[in-house]
């Protein structure tokens, strides 16, 4: 935590600020990523200030905050998806692994196999269902034959809870599947490549309550097996399905926590207004 | 952030909240003017008063099935969070305990008829003193809960230390005077057990300041330092006597 931070969250006239401040590692075992003093800008605009914040294997973080906040352009820093956009300029240090992920040896390819990414809007390419799962691992090589293969595509349906809904039709195209399944696929698809990390960018929002029921359950299954990053409009939703949480507000990072603490008993005012709906 | 105010997006949420915290503070009023008729009917041996006492803790329990029905659905269709949530739940349980309040209050209405020997029972001098103090308990720990006051609720737990110091003087008091009047034993007894109502009221009231300073802090209410009571190892373990 870097002294501007830490001025930062003094000002937030916080009755208790040393637990907020304890409170930027992920919690139990090593972290998988470690973000820190990462500031984001488009162009002249700031989009992201100062931020530093661990995820690990074991809980699912969520990310939560009012539209413009920057969580989803921070999200976008953990693999680097921003480099698409030529006006924005990361800086600080995010490590996977211990590894420096901007490093000008880092592979971004690979990078983004290792930390897979699920979006707002089910993207399935316009493939068959084995195909959209099959595609990253041909690509990357982790498949030496067809029978290899056939495996990861069943073990990453499986894993995604599809498996049964779609084993007999595997050769159907992936965009002819109901919204709920369009983003199972996708899960299963990031799943494939073995990453280390999912990060998900509002999964549910262009779902029923029972898809999203479902990739809640999906989540659960899978926390563990992977670090979960995931951003979310729903506060319920982060509820739910995460063990912490962070809260940004105009890119800062308000507090990160236990999630069970922010919705009961957050530390911040700004917190407490956001997720009690006072905020406006 | 625009606003850190207390208001909701959602209006009608603050109604629902506002409604609560509106029939909280008339149970609270209720069930303090329901110790302070018993005692008064007590006083003046007034059967009607009593009767009125009794007749009246039909609002009160009707008042908090109110409640309990508008938190319960007030959880159910806005799911607060933090403070909300926080503030809610201590609701509900107060209006559980303020309630009980009222049947204790009720009690000592029901035993006015049978405490005939009015002045002559020494220890009944000691009971309006005691009775104000806990009534005063009950009106700061529902002014803590408007209040949102973590201090005073604080406070109201500590001065309940006054009403069970009462009470063990009240004991003592009244057993002398059994040893020393036989024949108003029966009497006696009935105003031990509206002693110990009155020392249950002050307990219930500590129980909604512990609420208040749960929901106003988020954390439980520290444990304090309670002097020996020597009266302790002569009670049943918490009896209550209300019906």
């Amino acid at each position: 935590m870097t002294d501007m931070q830490t001025a930062e969250m003094a000002d937030n006239n916080s009755p208790s600020t040393e637990s907020t401040l304890s409170e930027i590692s992920a919690g139990d075992g090593p972290p998988k990523m470690t973000t820190r003093n990462v500031n984001v800008f488009y162009g002249e605009k700031q989009a992201i200030k100062d931020v530093s914040i661990d995820v690990n294997m074991d809980n699912v973080t969520a990310f939560i905050g009012p539209s413009g906040c920057g969580k989803s352009t921070f999200l976008r820093c953990l693999n680097r998806m921003n480099d698409t956009i030529p006006i924005a300029k990361v800086t600080g240090d995010i490590t996977l692994e211990g590894e420096d992920i901007y490093a000008p040896q880092m592979d971004v390819v690979q990078l983004r196999a290792r930390v897979g990414m699920v979006f707002q809007k089910p993207n399935p390419f316009p493939k068959s269902i084995y195909d959209n799962i099959a595609y990253g691992p041909k690509i990357h090589g982790l498949a030496t034959g067809k029978e290899e293969l056939d495996q990861i595509v069943e073990n990453s349906l499986q894993r995604a809870g599809l498996w049964g809904e779609v084993k007999d039709r595997l050769q159907d195209s992936g965009t002819a599947l109901s919204g709920g399944q369009q983003q199972r696929l996708c899960i299963a698809r990031a799943i494939a490549v073995d990453p280390e990390v999912i990060l998900m960018d509002e999964p549910c929002s262009a779902l029923d309550p029972i898809a999203t029921a479902k990739i809640e359950e999906l989540i659960h299954e899978i926390r563990g097996k992977y670090a979960i990053v995931i951003v979310t409009h729903n506060m319920q939703q982060a509820a739910r399905v995460s063990q912490r949480t962070a809260f940004f507000h105009l890119g800062t990072l308000v507090e990160y926590g236990v999630t069970s603490d922010i919705f009961t008993n957050p530390v911040q005012d700004k917190t407490r207004d956001y997720i009690t709906g006072r905020y406006g | 952030m625009p606003n850190t105010g207390t208001e909701h997006t959602v209006k009608a949420f603050d109604t629902d909240i506002n409604e609560l915290r509106g029939m909280v503070a008339e149970i609270g009023g209720r069930s303090e003017q329901a110790i302070a008729r018993s005692m008064e009917a007590l006083k003046n041996h007034d059967l009607d008063l009593a009767a009125q006492v009794v007749e009246d803790d039909k609002l009160i329990d009707e008042l908090e099935q109110k409640i309990d029905d508008l938190t319960f659905q007030t959880i159910a269709l806005r799911a607060p969070m933090a403070d909300d949530l926080r503030e809610l739940i201590a609701t509900f349980k107060i209006s559980g305990v303020v309630e009980r309040i009222g049947d204790y209050a009720k009690n000592i209405a029901k035993r006015v008829p049978l405490i005939t020997g009015g002045k002559k029972l020494g220890p009944i001098s000691l009971l309006p003193s005691m009775s104000r103090i806990a009534s005063e308990l009950v009106r700061d720990s529902l002014e803590a809960f408007a209040r949102r006051d973590a201090e005073l609720a604080l406070e109201v737990s500590e001065r309940d230390q006054v009403v069970d110091d009462f009470y063990t003087s009240i004991f003592r008091a009244v057993i002398t005077h059994m040893i020393e009047n036989p024949k108003d034993i029966g009497e006696a007894a009935h105003l031990l057990f509206i002693a110990k109502n009155l020392e249950r009221i002050g307990d219930h009231a500590t129980n909604v300041a512990e609420m208040v300073y749960f929901a106003a802090r988020g954390e439980p209410m520290p444990e304090r330092d309670r002097g020996e009571n020597p009266t302790d190892l002569l009670e049943q373990p918490s009896g209550d006597e209300a019906s």
